[in-house]
């Protein structure tokens, strides 16, 4: 029989307010197994856990029931209380009075009863707990950063800088993501380039860091500390390490005509590419849907021109496989498209563009040199209209635009008008905003200074029309604080696109059994005090991959995220978590149901040798569970057909006990 | 007892089932909207004066005859506030304080076989809008 002692928390006034503790420490005291049973103001301050020591001390307690908040609250504190006092910390079960009790009742006699039921629901469980001692497993010092953008460079850089082997895995053939096609950086105007290239260059010569580009995750097994990845490495069909990235297959390739992603289609590459002069790595990529010699066996030049002889045309995709201790989901954003805003005419007009396509218009290595021209005639426009928030904060239109503000639009697009007045003063800037939102170090003033500096015609209202008229983009909006509607005659209108979380990351977090919000951005295992975990263990989030984000946002974030790696990597052995599945092998008829749901692939069927009754011996097979992968979900114990397969600290009488209590 | 204007605005929103509160103020409605010039109130107004209860004035203005139910402001709004209901349903508010239609049921028919796309709510506005 146990020794149980009873704990019933206030939490102030959080559960006292709607729940009479006293009654309730009063009524579980006759509980069978209850030797104690009192109430505190704070069970979870030094005091309260005080009282719970002394108790287990004093009464010889056995087993313990807290009545108070959320396990997932403080379960750890106090079994971490229970272990100090020299009890085994899987005999204290919690009672959530708190946000399944008191917070959503408004009566006392209400909460109080449901309280009682609740408490002696734990007394029961706990009457049939036993000792649980959680076993190890071994970490890989090795960390995978999925996705080679500025998110995935500063978390590679930062866990590489504290001695760990970093691979960052990028399915583009460089790395540089997004930051890469920029020009400038608000709020202090620096090329995107010149801050970039040289942390890039950094990524590049760092030896504890390797680049996997034009490469993709296909699978991923295992568990925090060990996770076995298949990385599959796309033929780019020239050898990485022989390549010198001289460029001049690049030039001499007969294929002109493949539209140049890098520059969003708005010029033409050869078949075989380097995306821009500071990739990294500095390797050609042959584009197969492009290519002649690989779509018809015909052509060849590049292998031809090539001095070192790096072209492979007969290369095939590889499969690499490797473990990781940790891994960085860095996957980042792409703009929305915005083929379905008939309104804004994108798809008639080449001179609607988006904000994106306008980075590339401005940028030095872009398409017309830097030089702000009109994709239609080349010609310098002299009126443009910006439109924010296009398909940012659409509540009505799902299937076109997204319910989230994307964030850095009023900012990028303020530092658009900005820069667009201080190169060429001739132009008539309009920007039509809903709200300017610009919270942030020094980025009010920024908006401000295009406002009052660069005079930029700032219009509370929005974008109703545009409609291509000859040369120009007649563009119809409100005005709201004039009260008109306004008809401006541009000659450029650039739309902010809002932004959403890249395709791939999806599929990855299936493979990686991480959570996503109903936008597929990465869920965090708490908004506010864990905000670059994922709720998965070892999975860990940098940048636009959790929610919208600007550069030094996304900086600092991801150096939090390989932070959080380097705490896990430093660490030789992680202490799991005792409460996995277990087969009682006399009552398995090995069916192979459970190997089958179970996520985490942590059973497996072996042939084992039994002494029966009658003393001859029997090869039966029977489900194993590999304790160190099995993560408790409990999934195998539901899906048995026979009851063989239980869940420790979660048995199926205990369950049953819990229930029989409640009901009563 | 509820006075006049809360009850005046309980029916246009029911009328309507528009809930004027999703709206972000971002003027879309009124950017887009093709007799903006024609109208006294416009659009964004006619959502902002209904939340707030200033339903006389449009009551007594010539600009609920002078949406076209065209639904462009319905197409676009990005919260999904649907301002031409609203118009509509202070329309029909005026029509049945006034107490009469414009055109005849009968003469529905006629229009709904001239373009089978337009939406059913314009060709009822059209009676209440347009007399014979």
């Amino acid at each position: 029989m146990q020794r149980i002692g009873v704990f019933v928390c206030h939490c102030g006034t959080n559960i006292a307010g709607t729940v009479d503790v006293k009654a309730v420490a009063e009524a579980l005291k006759t509980e069978p197994g209850v030797v104690f049973s009192t109430d505190y103001q704070y069970m979870c301050s030094q005091a309260g856990q005080d009282i719970i020591k002394n108790a287990i001390a004093e009464h010889k307690l056995t087993g313990i029931v807290v009545c108070s908040c959320s396990p997932r609250m403080h379960e750890t504190t106090f079994r971490k209380t229970a272990a100090a006092a020299g009890l085994n910390p899987y005999m204290v079960e919690i009672a959530n009075i708190r946000e399944q009790c008191s917070w959503v009742h408004k009566e006392m006699e209400v909460g109080t009863e449901k309280a009682i039921i609740l408490g002696k629901a734990a007394v029961a469980k706990v009457n049939l707990n036993t000792p649980l001692i959680p076993g190890e497993s071994p970490v890989t010092k090795r960390a995978l950063v999925i996705g080679g953008g500025i998110a995935g460079i500063q978390t590679a850089l930062d866990i590489a800088d504290a001695g760990f082997p970093v691979d960052i895995v990028e399915t583009k053939p460089t790395i540089g993501g997004k930051m890469a096609q920029l020009d400038k950086t608000f709020p202090t105007l620096d090329c995107a380039a010149c801050i970039l290239t040289p942390k890039m260059v950094d990524v590049a010569q760092n030896e504890k860091i390797r680049i996997f580009s034009y490469s993709e995750v296909t699978e991923v097994k295992g568990f925090v500390g060990s996770f076995d990845v298949t990385i599959k490495r796309r033929a780019r069909y020239v050898k990485e390490d022989v390549c010198t990235g001289c460029g001049l297959c690049t030039e001499k390739c007969p294929q002109k005509k493949v539209p140049n992603e890098f520059n969003l289609g708005m010029d033409n590459r050869r078949a075989i590419y380097i995306p821009f002069a500071q990739a990294v790595p500095k390797v050609a990529t042959i584009d197969p849907n492009y290519c002649t010699m690989l779509k018809t066996g015909k052509c060849g030049v590049c292998s031809k021109v090539c001095t070192v002889g790096a072209i492979d045309y007969k290369a095939q995709d590889e499969y690499v496989q490797e473990k990781y201790g940790a891994i960085v989901v860095a996957t980042g954003f792409n703009p929305i498209s915005m083929e379905k805003f008939d309104e804004y005419a994108y798809a008639q007009s080449k001179d609607v563009i988006t904000s994106l396509e306008f980075e590339r218009l401005t940028n030095a290595a872009g398409p017309t040199q830097g030089k702000l021209l009109r994709p239609s005639d080349g010609e310098h426009p002299h009126t443009i209209v910006f439109v924010q928030c296009v398909g940012s904060r659409c509540e009505s239109c799902a299937e076109k635009g997204k319910e989230y503000c994307s964030k850095i639009c009023c900012m990028y697009t303020a530092k658009h008008a900005m820069l667009t007045r201080d190169k060429y003063p001739d132009t008539d800037v309009y920007v039509f905003y809903i709200d300017v939102r610009t919270p942030g170090k020094n980025f009010d003033e920024f908006y401000r200074r295009a406002v009052e500096e660069y005079g930029v015609h700032y219009i509370k209202g929005m974008v109703g029309k545009v409609s291509p008229e000859g040369k120009k983009l007649k563009v119809q909006a409100s005005d709201l604080i004039a009260g008109k509607q306004l008809h401006i005659d541009a000659d450029l209108v650039v739309l902010a696109a809002a932004i959403e979380p890249d395709k791939s990351a999806r599929p990855l977090a299936t493979m990686l059994t991480a959570s996503m919000d109903t936008n597929d951005f990465f869920t965090e295992a708490h908004p506010k005090l864990r905000p670059v975990e994922s709720p998965t263990a070892g999975v860990f989030l940098s940048g636009a991959c959790q929610g919208p984000k600007d550069i030094p946002e996304t900086v600092s974030q991801a150096g939090a995220a390989a932070s959080k790696v380097i705490g896990l990597l430093c660490k030789d052995k992680l202490t799991g978590n005792p409460c996995v599945a277990h087969s009682n092998e006399w009552m398995c008829n090995g069916c192979s149901t459970c190997e089958k749901v179970c996520p985490y692939g942590a059973i497996t069927y072996i042939d084992k040798e039994f002494r029966m009754p009658d003393r001859t011996t029997k090869v039966r097979r029977v489900a194993s569970v590999n304790e160190a992968v099995c993560q408790g979900c409990g999934a195998c114990t539901v899906a048995c057909m026979s009851g063989a397969m239980d869940l420790k600290g979660f048995l199926n009488k205990q369950i049953m006990a819990e229930v029989d209590a409640i009901c009563k | 007892m509820q006075n006049k204007t809360e009850r005046q605005k309980e029916q246009i929103l029911r009328m309507s089932g528009v809930n004027p509160l999703k709206c972000m103020r971002c003027g879309k409605c009124s950017g887009t909207c093709p007799s903006y010039d024609e109208m006294e109130y416009h659009p964004h107004q006619f959502v902002y004066m209904v939340e707030t209860g200033d339903i006389e004035p449009l009551l007594k203005s010539e600009s609920i005859y002078k949406c076209l139910s065209c639904f462009a402001c319905v197409d676009r709004c990005p919260r999904g506030v649907e301002p031409a209901k609203l118009v509509e349903a202070v329309r029909i508010l005026a029509i049945r304080e006034k107490g009469g239609n414009h055109m005849t049921a009968n003469d529905i028919p006629a229009l709904s076989d001239a373009d089978a796309d337009l939406p059913q709510q314009a060709l009822v506005s059209a009676m209440r809008k347009y007399s014979k």
